[in-house]
């Protein structure tokens, strides 16, 4: 892709929970179609840059913006933000007893597609798109009977949020640690569900890890590193090779 | 400052759980009411003004002087003022006498009766539940009596039971909650004016729902109604009972006593949506109410199962309770229990395990919302003999902010070393990550709240009818609008 169109933009952004700030002076362009990673040292500010993106309540935001289509959207709700093509697959999805997974999905997929204008699907039709979805994460049907999250495996709730991206078709993803915590197949289902995303391409995903592995099957554009709450590197995919041999220490000379 | 702060949150979910009480509207109506105040006096002008038989007001009298020697329960963990049993009104009636036709009933009442949701009228009214109405202190109304008569069913009100039936009451009318059971009880048994009364012959399954709507109208009085269901050898009949009241700055009192006996292979599903006045958000006004409900499964292989959703009162006690006394007998308790604002309910069941082979299972959902107060008590009580027993005990509590109260005090004694008895409970709060997963997904705080609760509620809302699932979950949506954000 020749030009180059901003989907998110945050500018300056400072933001606190408790009185503790976390986000420092955090700035960050993601065009349209591109895959960026954050990778850095656990308590850096990476799922708070995850959350306060999707617009998580807890957080104070201080000063600065965040930008989406070259709006700012620090006033809107999050399940508007979802509506304009935020997604965000959590690190710690939680579950909901008593709810199917099946009328959990298909809310989320009415709420969505209703504020873009289109009528309710039908229960049938749905059944239809999601066993299709359901392929792809290589799920078994059974999957929708059973409540959301309730009793699933660590790797079944990673490919949960997985099958709610790609049923959501977001314009921009983010994946808080999808890749922590899965065996080799289901880090192969996560990426094959990610890259199948990007075939489209005005998408753009963020991909927040700790490992190259992942990195591997879905190549960046960018890494960006973050550390005390700041980016404070930015490179490209062979950064996160070097940081494999380096660790983060050298981050205490900067 | 760009801030979406927590408290803008809290407030929000509040404004979801608090939605107004919707029957809070009075009716004025000609009223035949006596003074206020409790003797020897007024019970037999009650006894007197219902035309009872002999044994009717030697019933209460005894009562009311077993009453005058009983305390007040203290051992709830519920704080109210102190009744004054004297400023009380212990009779109060629409005058409409029961006529051969509901056309003839007050319109005021049949208006009020429209609003409630309630038609009387042939038309109109539920083709597959058959209703009986207590205004106040009487029944006005019993739907569908000659097409139950035709499969030998009783429906009536208890008064024309009394009048009507005075062997079968005289049977089993205290036999299953004597009348000096506790405080309540005697009260009840002293002055009940109305209630309703269902007996189902042998091998008969009723071909209805029967259901009894309960509303307390007058201000100053007491509703204390009686019911009593026998089903006979080998029937089966579901029971359903609602209730409101209007919205008044002071409290009413509420004092009920239910009894069901179950004979040999015979089965009673007694199923609730309480919804009293639950006074204001400050926690003024609302309905005190005290409630003793026991089913005896008197027989081998006979069914008990109490379905209650409890949302409305500014105070709840009571303890939907099985005796079971027949070997094989199986008891059952589903209990949704929501509180908001400043409510208290004291609530939970007791299953007493008498028969070999008894089986009893007790599921309570308590929801605190507010400053309200929800706890739970039970008590499993396996006797000596009850070889085999088992009890199944399930206790979540599902907390709404950060000032609601929640407990659960479950009493288990056990005196047969052959049997086994379970006992599951969880504490778990709607949390802002919970809800802000549903935003995530596209999904206002409203309806994740509504799917939350519907979701925690789920196994009890199985156990509803149909018609009453789906009213249930309505009104615990509606009570719970605007207390979570």
């Amino acid at each position: 892709m020749n030009e180059k169109i901003p989907l998110l933009e945050i500018k300056n952004l400072n933001v606190s929970i408790k009185e503790i700030q976390i986000l420092k002076n955090l700035n960050l362009i993601i065009n349209k179609g591109e895959i960026h990673a954050i990778m850095g040292r656990n308590g850096s500010g990476k799922s708070t840059l995850s959350k306060v993106i999707a617009g998580h309540p807890a957080y104070n935001i201080l000063s600065g913006d965040i930008l989406f289509n070259g709006k700012s959207i620090l006033e809107i709700e999050p399940e508007l933000r979802a509506h304009m093509g935020i997604f965000l697959a959590f690190q710690y999805p939680v579950e909901i007893p008593g709810v199917s997974n099946e009328d959990f999905l298909r809310l989320a997929y009415n709420s969505k597609y209703q504020y873009e204008g289109y009528n309710e699907i039908n229960p049938i039709d749905f059944i239809t798109l999601v066993n299709d979805k359901l392929k792809t994460v290589d799920m078994d049907p059974v999957f929708l009977t059973r409540n959301v999250n309730e009793g699933f495996s660590g790797g079944e709730k990673k490919k949960n949020e997985i099958l709610q991206m790609s049923l959501l078709d977001s314009n921009l993803s983010i994946l808080d640690e999808t890749d922590s915590g899965l065996d080799i197949d289901a880090l192969k289902i996560v990426s094959k569900g990610i890259l199948q995303t990007l075939k489209n391409k005005e998408k753009s995903v963020v991909l927040i890890t700790h490992y190259q592995r992942l990195l591997d099957y879905v190549k960046p554009n960018f890494i960006h590193i973050m550390h005390k709450g700041s980016i404070v590197k930015t490179g490209d995919a062979t950064l996160a090779k070097k940081l494999e041999l380096t660790g983060y220490d050298w981050l205490d000379d900067l | 400052m760009i801030n979406k702060s927590k408290k803008i949150i809290d407030t929000n979910i509040k404004i979801a759980i608090d939605k107004p009480y919707k029957y809070g509207f009075s009716t004025k109506l000609d009223i035949d009411t006596i003074e206020k105040g409790l003797n020897e006096n007024i019970i037999r002008l009650i006894s007197k003004k219902k035309n009872e038989p002999e044994f009717m007001l030697n019933f209460r009298l005894k009562a009311f002087k077993r009453w005058k020697n009983l305390k007040s329960p203290y051992w709830s963990n519920l704080h109210f003022s102190e009744i004054n049993y004297q400023e009380l009104t212990y009779y109060s009636a629409p005058k409409t006498k029961k006529l051969s036709s509901f056309d003839e009933v007050d319109p005021e009442l049949l208006k009020t009766l429209e609003k409630l949701g309630i038609s009387l009228s042939e038309q109109k009214r539920i083709t597959n539940v058959a209703v009986d109405v207590v205004f106040d202190s009487i029944s006005i109304a019993t739907t569908f009596k000659r097409e139950l008569a035709e499969y030998g069913v009783i429906f009536c009100s208890i008064s024309d039971a009394i009048k009507d039936y005075p062997d079968l009451i005289e049977k089993y009318l205290g036999t299953v909650v004597p009348v000096n059971d506790n405080y309540f009880t005697a009260l009840n048994s002293a002055v009940f004016t109305d209630g309703s009364f269902c007996y189902i012959p042998k091998e008969v399954k009723c071909p209805l729902d029967l259901s009894t709507y309960f509303r307390i109208n007058d201000q100053q009085s007491g509703q204390f109604e009686r019911t009593l269901i026998v089903a006979e050898r080998g029937s089966y009949v579901s029971y359903l009972e609602g209730c409101t009241a209007p919205q008044y700055d002071d409290n009413q009192l509420h004092a009920a006593v239910v009894e069901l006996i179950a004979l040999k292979d015979s089965e009673i599903k007694y199923s609730t949506v309480q919804n009293w006045y639950s006074g204001d958000k400050m926690g003024r006004g609302g309905i005190y109410n005290f409630v003793t409900k026991r089913g005896l499964c008197s027989e081998s292989n006979s069914k008990i199962s109490w379905t209650q959703v409890e949302t409305g009162s500014s105070i709840t006690w009571k303890y939907p309770s099985c005796v079971l006394l027949g070997d094989n007998s199986i008891g059952e308790f589903y209990s949704i229990a929501l509180t908001n604002n400043y409510q208290q309910a004291d609530t939970g069941s007791k299953m007493v395990h008498i028969g070999k082979e008894t089986k009893s299972r007790i599921v309570s959902k308590g929801i605190s919302a507010g400053n309200s107060i929800n706890s739970y008590r039970g008590l499993v009580d396996i006797n000596r003999k009850a070889f085999g027993a088992r009890n199944y005990s399930q206790c979540d509590s599902l907390l709404i902010g950060n000032s609601s109260n929640s407990n659960t005090f479950p009493f288990i004694s056990v005196q047969n070393s052959k049997t086994k008895v379970e006992h599951e409970a969880s504490v778990s709060k709607i949390g802002e990550d919970q809800i802000f997963y549903f935003q995530q997904r596209g999904i206002p705080m409203e309806k994740a709240v509504a799917l939350i609760i519907s979701g925690f509620c789920r196994e009890v809302f199985n156990e509803l009818p149909l018609e009453f699932a789906a009213e249930a979950d309505k009104l615990l949506n509606l009570k719970l609008e605007g207390s979570v954000g």
